[in-house]
């Protein structure tokens, strides 16, 4: 009793307890309460997508389609990929981790446009709910990328409503990116230069430009077939003059730098973890940082390498396939940059070390599969099949998911307050890692076999590594029940976090656990570079 | 009972192609995922913290190893490409001799057509060692051909023709799949190859049934939509006479020209206006979208096709003969299998054949070379 009104006595007024009730939540303006709803939403829609997933799974054990009926699974399939890429790939890290973590990390009172931010959550929720209501209504079953014509005219499904939820969603992350880009254009603190900021920072500056320039694409596209499903404009259908492959090519224009969107933000969290778990300045700084903008750019010229056998002509093939390799080169200096900075390093096995661990390890394997598909010919035989999904799985779970529970782990003392059982956590993160291979390790070589994607029942021959890959689903669902759990746990009995608990760098780590509603007392100058881990110099706070 | 297997059995010329670039690139990614794995293991081993107050010295970058890291692999990132590239350009242009085998896919099913008029569905037959082209049409969503075993798979679009082609190289019955997800019972669109020796497969073409040729029967669709009001042999009809039209360079009334081949032909059925030939009108002929299907389209093109390989005059009294024979004979004797068995169908045609394979190789090659792929029909 007494310590606890000593701890209460002691713990100052944080953006947590500054004010109470639902109203100072839902009308908030503080980036870090908007990060924490976005928190608890895209919890919500990975959930969700989970469960989708896990019924997915759990039909395929055997060959026939026996649990569900075909268009119930398509439906399921569907419905998990529009839920994870649109309401929780895409939003993840930068609506999460950047929301909360860009105004500190540059030293600002919070985001340039908090209202804006406050709308960008409400777009999202809205979004949501139309996204919800096609799916309790009785869902969609287009594949979530709604390729025409079975979209437009096909399809006797909630279409056009998913399509307005995600055209809602997409200008949440329009308008995200564009806070975020001003922000660090703008509100840097004095003496942090391009050169000092985080490479997390970086990383989010890139994601905002593909926010920012790609997802009115997928906008209009999506509009567009709206449009020719509701009112029959000829567009995409070419029984009523369209082009189906139109729509491809302005899909995946978007799409392909959006699968950018979901990794870049997770390479920001691996830099940053590995450069405090290792405590040095990530090893090439300035290639990291490049290679982020590297990445953002290139990401936009190679959207052809999705198309490779619709007939496209040949020599636009080879262009996208070259463009393809050239765009894994940037990614390929990250990795090795990050084991470089490991080299005599003080490396420490903290939980969020652990998931980059895995990160690199998974990510290299996401990456060289990637380059196996842009090779033409390998193209050919293994595009639309599970070669494929285990491909952008090793990418978005095994990349991005671990990357976003890596940052999860090690920003939780800064969000809550609180730390996470360290014992538990190191034990979700291999749970974690095992499921995940298990998985999705069998589905390359179901996809070398030439089982297609998006398919119901399948051929018998098929079924020893489908059921490997259930039985691996189920062990990952347990890695991922298992921190849902103690991170819940710990907001109530987790020890009291300190302001430093990794004896990291940067300016988040300078103010308060949980940082107060203005994040700093005093605007902080910094005199010094990123991740300056050498004791002489100190970041100076006036 | 579950097998295991990691690779699909290799059944056609450029299935034991790509596999051997497969395992290049395997055995590279492996390499690589090694070194990285060992690289992350032994560091984090090495250099794992031993005190809490430990400081490691900080080191720069280096710009001599991020050069070295960023060319080494983009240089063995070229070798993928270039032999990604040459295989997948020498699988885009079938060989002029090809045998040619229409194939339409519709929510759900593979529906299958040889010249001669024999049709299948969800099955293909084909005969080991020679090429066939297939040329496909979707009558309503994407559908995508897919053979694991010949390591294959082509979109098949809706609006367009797409083509593949294959050598098959071993007999047996091989998986085929729709790889594009085209609704409900995608997942049930699925048939068989079925490669035979070459004598089975005149065989059992021979014996396959069928209505007539895909050329006769497109001659009845010819005559029942009116196009031989308009369309006459000569050159008083208010449209061009289709007589060699096919295959031969046409004059559009814009200045340009083109070839005329399956895309052509399609169009200018279902958007006459699209591409009027020099000298001839516009809103002429009307447009027939929804009225002929895509196996219509392909009927008329091979009547079309006929016309153009008996401009002689040879055979055109034949159309409504047994020119089923005519038809299969003449592709086996293209592929030069040295068969000369017939199955007693096509007497009539027997002894002209081999004039009329020298011409209409001859009226298909000046312009196109595809157009002398299904050569030899009637």
């Amino acid at each position: 009793m007494s310590t606890e009104i000593t701890e209460r006595a002691e713990s100052p007024v944080n953006y947590l307890n500054a004010t109470s009730g639902w109203k100072s939540w839902l009308f908030t303006t503080d980036h870090k309460r908007i990060a924490v709803l976005y928190l608890i939403s895209i919890t919500f829609f990975f959930g969700l997508g989970g469960i989708f997933a896990t019924l997915m799974r759990l039909e395929l054990t055997t060959p026939q389609g026996d649990l569900f009926t075909s268009d119930t699974y398509n439906k399921l399939f569907t419905m998990h990929g529009i839920v994870m890429v649109f309401f929780f790939l895409i939003p993840s890290i930068p609506a999460t981790l950047g929301n909360f973590l860009i105004p500190l990390m540059v030293g600002a009172r919070d985001l340039a446009f908090p209202k804006v931010n406050l709308l960008s959550w409400y777009l999202y929720i809205f979004g949501g709910a139309f996204a919800l209501t096609a799916i309790v209504m009785g869902g969609v079953d287009t594949g979530w990328t709604f390729y025409t014509p079975y979209s437009s005219t096909y399809s006797n499904s909630f279409v056009v409503l998913s399509l307005v939820g995600v055209f809602i969603a997409g200008f949440s992350s329009i308008l995200t990116g564009l806070n975020f880009i001003v922000t660090v254009h703008k509100m840097r603190a004095p003496g942090l230069h391009w050169g000092r900021l985080p490479l997390f920072v970086w990383s989010m500056y890139a994601t905002s430009l593909i926010q920012v320039l790609g997802t009115p694409v997928v906008a209009i596209t999506l509009a567009l077939v709206a449009l020719e499903r509701v009112f029959h404009v000829g567009i995409f259908d070419p029984a009523i003059g369209g082009d189906p492959i139109l729509f491809q090519h302005m899909f995946w224009f978007y799409s392909h730098p959006a699968v950018y969107i979901m990794i870049l933000p997770g390479m920001g969290v691996i830099s940053e973890v590995v450069g405090c778990f290792s405590r040095k300045r990530p090893f090439g700084y300035s290639f990291i940082a490049g290679s982020s903008l590297g990445i953002a750019i290139l990401g936009f010229l190679v959207w052809g390498h999705h198309m490779f056998v619709t007939g496209q002509s040949m020599y636009a093939s080879m262009v996208f396939s070259i463009l393809s390799f050239l765009v894994a080169v940037p990614s390929a200096i990250k990795v090795f940059n990050w084991t470089a900075t490991m080299y005599r390093g003080s490396i420490a096995y903290n939980t969020p070390m652990l998931y980059a661990f895995g990160f690199i390890g998974l990510f290299t394997i996401g990456g060289l599969t990637g380059l196996m598909l842009a090779t033409l010919a390998v193209d050919v035989h293994v595009t639309d099949t599970y070669f494929v999904v285990a491909h952008f799985h090793y990418v978005m779970v095994g990349g991005m998911v671990f990357a976003y529970l890596g940052g999860l782990h090690f920003w939780w003392p800064k969000i809550t307050g609180r730390m996470y059982p360290e014992a538990w956590a190191r034990f979700a993160a291999l749970v974690t890692f095992v499921g995940f291979n298990l998985t999705f390790g069998p589905q390359f070589i179901l996809g070398y076999l030439g089982m297609p994607r998006r398919y119901h029942a399948y051929a018998p021959e098929f079924q020893a590594f489908n059921v490997l890959s259930s039985a691996g689903a189920s062990i990952l669902a347990v890695g991922y029940a298992i921190p849902f759990i103690y991170f819940l746990w710990s907001l109530r009995y987790g020890p009291k976090a300190t302001a430093n608990p990794w004896g990291a760098k940067g300016l988040e780590w300078e103010t308060t656990s949980p940082p107060p509603t203005f994040n700093f007392d005093h605007t902080p100058v910094v005199t010094e570079p990123a991740y300056n881990y050498a004791p002489e110099e100190e970041v100076e706070v006036v | 009972m579950p097998e295991f297997h990691l690779l699909p059995e290799a059944a056609s010329v450029s299935a034991t192609q790509y596999d051997y670039l497969w395992w290049y690139l395997v055995a590279v990614s492996i390499i690589m995922t090694a070194v990285i794995f060992a690289g992350v293991f032994f560091f984090a081993i090495k250099y794992r913290r031993r005190s809490e107050t430990e400081i490691p010295k900080p080191i720069e970058g280096s710009r001599f190893l991020e050069i070295t890291w960023s060319v080494i692999p983009f240089l063995v990132m070229l070798t993928f490409f270039f032999w990604g590239a040459a295989l997948y350009f020498r699988n885009q242009n079938p060989p002029a001799d090809a045998m040619n085998i229409y194939v339409v896919a519709k929510q759900w099913m593979w529906k299958v057509q040889y010249p001669n008029g024999v049709r299948e569905i969800n099955e293909l037959h084909v005969p080991v060692g020679r090429a066939v082209r297939l040329t496909m049409a979707s009558e309503d969503v994407i559908h995508s051909f897919f053979v694991p075993a010949f390591r294959l798979k082509r979109d098949v679009v809706p609006g367009r023709y797409n083509d593949m082609w294959f050598t098959a190289t071993k007999p047996g019955r091989y998986h085929l799949f729709c790889a594009e997800y085209c609704g409900t019972e995608h997942s049930g669109m699925i048939g068989w190859v079925t490669v035979m020796l070459p004598k089975d497969f005149e065989n059992w073409l021979a014996h396959g049934g069928g209505e007539g040729s895909m050329a006769s029967q497109g001659q009845k669709i010819f005559q029942q939509m009116g196009c031989s009001t308009c369309h006459l042999f000569d050159e008083q009809g208010r449209c061009p006479n289709l007589k060699g039209m096919y295959g031969s360079r046409v004059l559009l009334s814009d200045g340009r020209t083109v070839v005329a081949d399956e895309a052509y032909v399609r169009e200018s059925i279902l958007n006459p206006n699209a591409k009027i030939v020099a000298g001839f009108q516009k809103d002429v002929m009307p447009t027939f979208q929804g009225l002929v299907s895509e196996e219509d389209i392909l009927e008329l093109t091979e009547y079309i096709k006929s016309l153009s390989e008996t401009r002689g005059g040879m055979f055109t009294s034949d159309q409504t003969g047994p020119t089923a024979g005519g038809g299969r004979g003449g592709s086996i004797g293209n592929a030069g299998q040295g068969s000369l068995d017939t199955h007693g169908t096509s007497m009539t045609n027997q002894p002209s054949r081999p004039e009329a394979n020298a011409q209409a190789q001859s009226v298909g090659q000046p312009a196109a070379p595809k157009a002398a792929a299904p050569g030899g029909k009637q």
